[in-house]
């Protein structure tokens, strides 16, 4: 191991400076979403909104990170500018090994600075600049220019926001290494708050191994099962977007504002068609030798006589279901179009996907005019769409702001609640059935990760309610300690108790390994007693009618299973949160 | 006596198993630098990756530069290390044309030996080993 505390770099914009914090419960808390409620709970304020200046935006890694392949990605924390409360977000690309290699299992960021500023931070480097002049720039065009003030290429990560981080989007995602994000609770939207444009992490330090033989054998045997065998080889191929084929067969796959689960032409989104069609290359998280990022190619002729641009665009299944499907756009290029449009805005693509094919139904239904939508919204038509998303990231009119602070709380101005598709946040693209609809819509960030309920349902025709949210509150439970490590969820067939639990000894983190089981509980309990105390109640949490008329494989959805699995989700999740006793 | 090449950088998916593999079988670090390759994006992920690797020069301006012997002629082509004998000058990373010595906050030297562990590594292909033929007038 490097050290056996935690070491957090705290930064305060307000002052221009850092302080390095040293923190005890490596044991307790293991690190990634358990270090993060740890450091919330120090740094955070339950009772304050989620802008105030003081509110601490955290990012976290684990014990394992740089040591294993797929210990890979960063646990992003902050009060959520969606709903107020306390959340998180996960992603990859190379923040999390710039972390180990900067010197920091956690970064605080605090404060709020005077201008728009980008903060650049490694083992030997600490630098806040002005970078006003990037105000309203898309994700795109910043990077490039964050890129040449801040060198270092091959040990640097740069997490970036667009407009719509600046502009307070509920859900203005963090780009991360252009092709991963934090997506999910509007993590860029407290980076705007805090006038804070870029974060560019240097990992410039090395770290000496351990010295035993365990550690490089035990790597190899993990190399090779992450590598040789047939478990990742899905994610390598096809990628996620394996999914669409499969989930739109199973009557699974939202179709237009989930007013289907099911289309007989899917068209160009499969990912078959994907990858015969449109697929460029893969690409990896640092650390990761798997490679599931696929990145695609539009071209757009700009002039006649041949005149072309090119653009490589991320694709994955979420965002194939939430421009895709959830739009009714099926032509590849469109749909990457869209795609490419979210990220220049830098939005959550869920969110912003979900959120327009809401405003289209209300359009039809009569609810919005096109004088609040300035384009005639229509499934399908994937030019307008693209009009959309920048009005959306860049809040062009009130309609538009208002639908940026989220589907359900525009509805509660306008109309049109019953078929907003809101699981806690605008819906993941897993219309599975009660079990997910239910994990998503109360789960702690409203994700289809958090959980495995969308496989439960796909499993499990019966309608046993014990029994599902047993498999839900335990199967939380082992992916919060895999998120403690932080481990990307791909590898979890892989990382099983038994390889972690030698993973983490091989390094020096004996008692970590023998203790998984109270660990991943107590962070669970840790999690949700965070969340309840900045607001979060399971028992208001609407899940909106639209949801009661979803047809599966299984046949239509059953009201009153659902609402039997809300009823006793809650109930566990309150008795999780429950401060612990004297 | 075989060389390092990394020959197929187009198929690279940036994932930096090979320098981390270096780093942590040849040096006994966990580190992406402190290793004879190193990984990075040619100017954002989406212009794709390339490697900073010995070209195996003979003569070596690296070992040229080099005032104490740290670093030799290798028979071929590129150097030998002796890690006892550098003095830290950083004198042989100023002189490799290609910018393939990474220099740690201590002045320590990283370069490829051409020894091949990395290779395996690479879930892409990217890396080869190829013999290379050995000219008596590049020896030292
Ligand atoms: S380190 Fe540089 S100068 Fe030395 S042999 Fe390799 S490529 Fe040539
Ligand atoms: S050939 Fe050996 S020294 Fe060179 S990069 Fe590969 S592992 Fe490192
Ligand atoms: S291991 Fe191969 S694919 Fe990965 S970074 Fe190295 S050369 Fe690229």
């Amino acid at each position: 191991m490097i050290r056996d505390f935690f070491r957090v770099s705290v930064v305060d914009l307000d002052s221009g400076r850092m302080n390095v914090a040293e923190h005890e419960g490596r044991d307790l808390v293991a690190g990634g979403g358990g270090l993060a409620a740890m450091l919330f709970r120090e740094y955070g304020h339950a009772d304050r909104p989620w802008d105030d200046p003081d509110q601490p935006l955290i990012f976290a890694i684990g014990p394992l990170t740089g040591y294993f392949p797929l210990m890979s990605k960063t646990v992003c924390a902050f009060k959520s500018p969606y709903h107020d409360q306390y959340s998180e977000s996960h992603a990859g690309g190379r923040s999390a090994l710039s972390m180990r290699f900067g010197d920091m299992d956690a970064l605080v960021i605090k404060g709020r600075a005077r201008r728009l500023s980008a903060l650049c931070i490694g083992a030997r480097r600490f630098e806040i600049r002005d970078v006003e002049f990037l105000r309203g720039r898309d994700t795109l065009s910043s990077g490039k220019i964050l890129r040449s003030m801040f060198p270092g290429s091959g040990r640097r990560s740069m997490l970036r926001i667009g407009p719509a981080g600046e502009n307070g989007c509920a859900y203005a995602c963090i780009n991360v290494d252009t092709y991963r994000h934090f997506g999910r609770m509007g993590a860029g939207g407290v980076m705007g708050s805090k006038n804070l444009k870029a974060i560019v992490i240097l990992g410039d330090r090395g770290f000496a191994l351990p010295e035993t033989p365990a550690y490089p054998k035990l790597f190899q045997t993990l190399y090779q099962q992450l590598t040789d065998t047939e478990i990742m080889n899905k994610y390598h191929g096809l990628g996620t977007a394996v999914n669409v084929a499969p989930l739109n067969e199973l009557k699974s796959l939202p179709w237009r504002n989930l007013q289907a689960t099911h289309d007989p032409e899917p068209g160009g989104i499969t990912g078959e068609k994907m990858a015969e069609e449109r697929l460029l290359r893969n690409a990896a998280c640092a650390g990761c030798p798997v490679g599931c990022i696929h990145i695609g190619y539009i071209r757009e002729q700009f002039k006649k006589n041949y005149q072309y641009r090119y653009r490589q665009v991320g694709y994955d299944y979420e965002l194939l279901f939430a421009v895709g499907s959830m739009l009714g756009v099926t032509d590849s290029f469109n749909a990457l179009q869209l795609m490419d449009t979210v990220e220049l805005m830098g939005l959550d693509v869920m969110s912003a996907g979900v959120a327009l094919a809401w405003a289209t139904e209300a359009l039809e239904k009569g609810i919005l005019t096109e004088e609040q939508t300035i384009v005639p919204l229509r499934f399908g038509d994937a030019a307008n769409y693209e009009k959309a998303i920048v009005h959306l990231g860049r809040a062009e009119n009130d309609f538009y702001a208002l639908l940026a602070r989220g589907t359900l709380k525009a509805a509660s101005v306008l109309g049109g609640a019953d078929f907003a598709c809101v699981l806690g946040q605008e819906m993941a693209g897993y219309a599975t059935g009660e079990v997910f609809f239910v994990a998503e819509a109360l789960g702690f960030r409203h994700a289809h990760l958090d959980t495995g309920g969308y496989s439960y349902d796909q499993k499990h025709e019966d309608k046993d309610v014990r029994r599902a949210v047993d498999f839900l509150v335990e199967d939380e439970k082992k992916r919060c300690f895999l998120t403690a490590m932080v481990s990307c969820l791909f590898a979890r067939g892989v990382y099983g108790d038994d390889m972690l639990g030698q993973a983490l000894e091989s390094v020096g983190y004996a008692r970590l390994a023998q203790d998984q089981d109270s660990v991943g509980e107590n962070i669970q309990r840790l999690r949700w007693r965070t969340r309840i105390e900045t607001g979060y109640d399971p028992d208001a949490v609407d899940i909106p009618k639209r949801y009661q008329e979803v047809v599966t494989w299984k046949g239509e959805v059953d009201p009153e299973y659902m609402a039997a699995l809300k009823r006793e989700y809650a109930r566990r999740i309150r008795e999780l949160g429950k401060p612990p006793e004297e | 006596m075989k060389k390092l090449s990394a020959a197929r950088m187009e198929q690279c998916i940036g994932c930096h198993s090979c320098s981390l593999a270096c780093a942590r079988l040849v040096h006994k670090q966990l580190s992406w630098n402190k290793a004879g390759i190193r990984i990075r994006s040619s100017g954002g992920m989406a212009a794709g990756f390339e490697a900073k690797l010995c070209l195996a020069c003979s003569p070596a301006p690296c070992a040229e530069a080099c005032p104490t012997g740290a670093l030799s002629q290798r028979k071929g082509g590129g150097v030998i290390q002796k890690r006892k004998l550098c003095i830290r000058c950083g004198k042989c990373a100023a002189a490799c044309p290609v910018d393939a010595i990474f220099l740690d906050h201590l002045v320590n030297p990283y370069v490829c030996i051409h020894c091949g562990r990395c290779v395996a590594f690479c879930p892409h292909d990217c890396l080869e080993m190829k013999e290379i033929s050995v000219k008596e007038e590049g020896a030292s």
